[in-house]
């Protein structure tokens, strides 16, 4: 492995680096936003909405995030509509966290059991009440670990955006290595900024998992 | 719309072609995954310190790396670092194979874990050999676990063999690819009709199987 | 002490097609307290919850005073807080401290002043001997103790009912007596309450009245002395027969 190498791609794999945290982070801002939509939409049972929600969480999450991709990237603007690469990266993201957000959201609220709303409804509480004071809390504490999981998957996800000609991590590396063949060299720095980009999260994440757990059962 | 160009002469078989490209490499793996999970699972069960410790760096390797930088590493790295000269199905099983072996373990693992000791105690208790023991009690309960969680795995690798592409095999996005630039004249807005076709194959191929991993799922929870 | 506080007039209650309470009515007076037995599955708890609304009932009426709680209105809601109920599970909120539980509602539906809530938590926590573990998470108490907090939790809302589902039921025997305890010391203070259990001799001792119900009916109802001692019909007095063992020796 020659340092020097290593040093000149630097720049570039860092640029690269802040484009694929920005877009994949901007996604899951989407998906949990979309999450938490979505679940109270079928926890609450809305009609006809709970209906479309439920379709769109089967068919994203029965789908791999490269198809939706090239179907979002190069499919819609055939028929004239035209996202950009960074956008359609983030919508891409959002809408596949998103499904899966959805499930972790709503399986913790339905795992809270139905006696805790009803002991709520004993003591006054009106329906919104009980849901805001009693069950999210819940529920929260209930979904963390998947919602984290999902945090992870989604980060890990951002590898392909280079298949829309995104400049992130992956287009950096095979541009270079493809150039130059250098490989050792990028797939080293291309491997260090996935570290640095999903180990924090990682530990993070246990330790608000291990937190989350500590604060609610051990009956 | 740009559909009527998968009508057109051979177009549809090519992109199913495709697809059975692309599966032909995510059964392998799965088979390989399955098969060596469940051992290394069974391995990690039994809490010795030195494979525990290797067992976490591996899963920790898994967890937080994409399969597109491991795929690139066995594709590009090995190549070179090593002298091999792997094809891209080759480079591709042996990622997935290596993603699906880990994630199979944990579950498998999980699963061995969650049975509780008063199971193997009672057993004992009514006079049932170790091996009774297994076949009768504790294998029964771990396969109505295991079962839909790892149909669900398949799913995911399903998925995730997507990204062949990424590395030059030609599989159902490839072979959308060159249907639409070959028909760029005649039907410009081919590549609507052709990716959302590919969006609805990918579907149709793991909604079934989440399906029946979530009935099984449902029909055997206590 | 004669005046009417809770009226249930020809209450029915199907799951699905299965009826589960038929025509029942009940007239309860303030300060009385009605202990409620019956076999497994004869309607009493379902029986309680309607009488909260936490049950959906084909026809009746249930009356607290003057306000109807069930069938339900958006005005039952709002009643529905003067009627307490504490649960077989305790059900504390489990992301909650003992006095978090307590002061919640008290807070939030009757909009009282943190400091006026706690003061009288703490009055309360101490009077069932539990001010000392205020601070502790649900998970850190015995069932004993969760159950005694459950009933504080509901005496804070000032309740003028009280309504106990078999509280005792999921309590190792030893931690049953301090539970039972803080319920008699109610009903010195002359709490009205409506009280499902399987303990015989609470009951016995406790009750001003006895309902047996039996197959979705009130089969008698009863002072405790004549239910005890000499019930009115077979089937109460099998019903009694089960808590008795004879002797093989």
């Amino acid at each position: 492995m020659d340092t020097s190498i290593i040093s000149s791609y630097l720049p570039l794999f860092a640029e690269a680096f802040i484009l694929t945290v920005k877009i994949g982070w901007i996604g899951i801002g989407l998906s949990l936003l979309l999450g938490i939509t979505d679940a109270f939409i079928l926890y609450f049972r809305i009609p006809i909405l709970s209906g479309i929600v439920k379709a769109y969480v089967e068919l994203f999450r029965n789908t791999p995030l490269l198809v939706q991709l090239f179907f979002l990237y190069y499919g819609l603007p055939a028929v004239g509509i035209r996202i950009s690469a960074e956008v359609c990266g983030a919508i891409g993201l959002g809408l596949l966290g998103g499904s899966y957000m959805t499930e972790s959201i709503r399986s913790g609220l339905e795992a809270v059991p139905a006696i805790q709303t009803e002991s709520s409804f004993a003591l006054g509480m009106n329906r919104i009440q009980a849901f805001v004071l009693v069950i999210v809390p819940q529920a929260f504490s209930i979904s963390v670990p998947a919602i984290i999981a999902n945090i992870i998957f989604l980060l890990k996800e951002t590898s392909v955006f280079s298949a829309i000609s995104l400049m992130d991590l992956m287009f950096t590396a095979k541009d270079l290595i493809g150039l130059y063949y250098n490989t050792t060299e990028s797939l080293f720095l291309l491997v260090i900024f996935y570290i640095l980009m999903l180990l924090p999260v990682s530990l993070a994440g246990s330790y608000i998992e291990k937190r989350a757990r500590f604060k609610m059962f051990g009956d | 719309m740009g559909f009527e160009v998968l009508f057109k002469g051979t177009n549809m078989l090519r992109l199913l072609g495709g697809l059975g490209a692309a599966m032909k490499i995510s059964l392998i793996s799965i088979a390989i995954s399955i098969s060596l999970g469940i051992i290394l699972g069974m391995l990690m069960s039994m809490k010795k310190p030195v494979i525990n410790a290797i067992s976490r760096i591996y899963l920790e390797i898994v967890r937080i790396m994409p399969q597109m930088v491991l795929l690139f590493i066995v594709f590009f790295g090995f190549t070179k670092a090593m002298g091999l000269n792997l094809s891209a199905e080759t480079s591709s099983i042996i990622v997935f194979s290596f993603w699906g072996t880990a994630e199979m373990s944990d579950l498998v693992r999980s699963c061995l874990i969650s049975i509780p000791p008063i199971q193997y105690e009672s057993s004992a208790a009514l006079g049932l050999s170790k091996l009774q023991t297994y076949v009768y009690v504790i294998i029964p309960q771990i396969g109505r676990r295991l079962i839909p969680l790892s149909i669900n795995l398949i799913t995911r690798m399903i998925k995730t063999t997507s990204l062949v592409m990424m590395i030059g095999i030609v599989e159902v996005l490839k072979v959308g690819q060159q249907i639409i630039e070959a028909n760029r004249k005649s039907s410009p807005n081919a590549a609507f009709g052709v990716f959302a076709t590919v969006f609805l194959l990918y579907f149709l191929v793991c909604w079934p199987i989440s399906t029946f991993s979530r009935y099984l799922e449902k029909k055997w929870a206590n | 002490m004669s005046e009417e506080i809770l009226k249930i007039e020809h209450l029915y209650k199907r799951y699905d097609d299965i009826p589960v309470l038929e025509d029942i009515s009940l007239t309860v007076k303030k300060g009385e307290t009605v202990v409620i037995v019956g076999p497994s599955g004869c309607g009493k708890s379902t029986f309680l919850r309607c009488i909260n609304g936490l049950e959906d009932i084909q026809d009746g009426h249930v009356y607290l005073e003057d306000a109807l709680i069930n069938p339900a209105s958006g005005e039952s809601v709002q009643n529905r807080q003067r009627i307490g109920m504490v649960f077989q599970s305790y059900d504390l909120f489990p992301h909650k401290t003992v006095l978090e539980n307590v002061i919640l509602a008290p807070m939030k539906v009757q909009k009282r002043k943190k400091e006026d809530a706690t003061e009288e938590a703490l009055a309360l926590l101490d009077r069932v001997g539990l001010s000392a573990r205020k601070d502790s998470y649900p998970r850190q108490l015995s069932g004993g103790q969760k159950q005694r907090v459950a009933i504080v939790r509901a005496l804070m809302m000032h309740p003028e009912v009280l309504l106990f589902d078999e509280v005792t039921a999921a309590l190792d025997p030893e931690m049953v007596r301090e539970v039972l305890d803080v319920i008699l010391d109610l009903a010195r203070n002359n709490s009205t309450m409506l009280i499902v259990t399987h303990e015989m001799a609470f009951a016995r001792a406790i009750a001003d009245r006895v309902l047996f119900l039996d197959g979705g009916h009130i089969i008698e109802d009863t002072d405790p002395g004549q239910f005890f001692d000499s019930p009115g019909t077979d089937r109460a007095k099998k019903f009694l027969q089960t808590f008795e063992y004879e002797s093989v020796r």
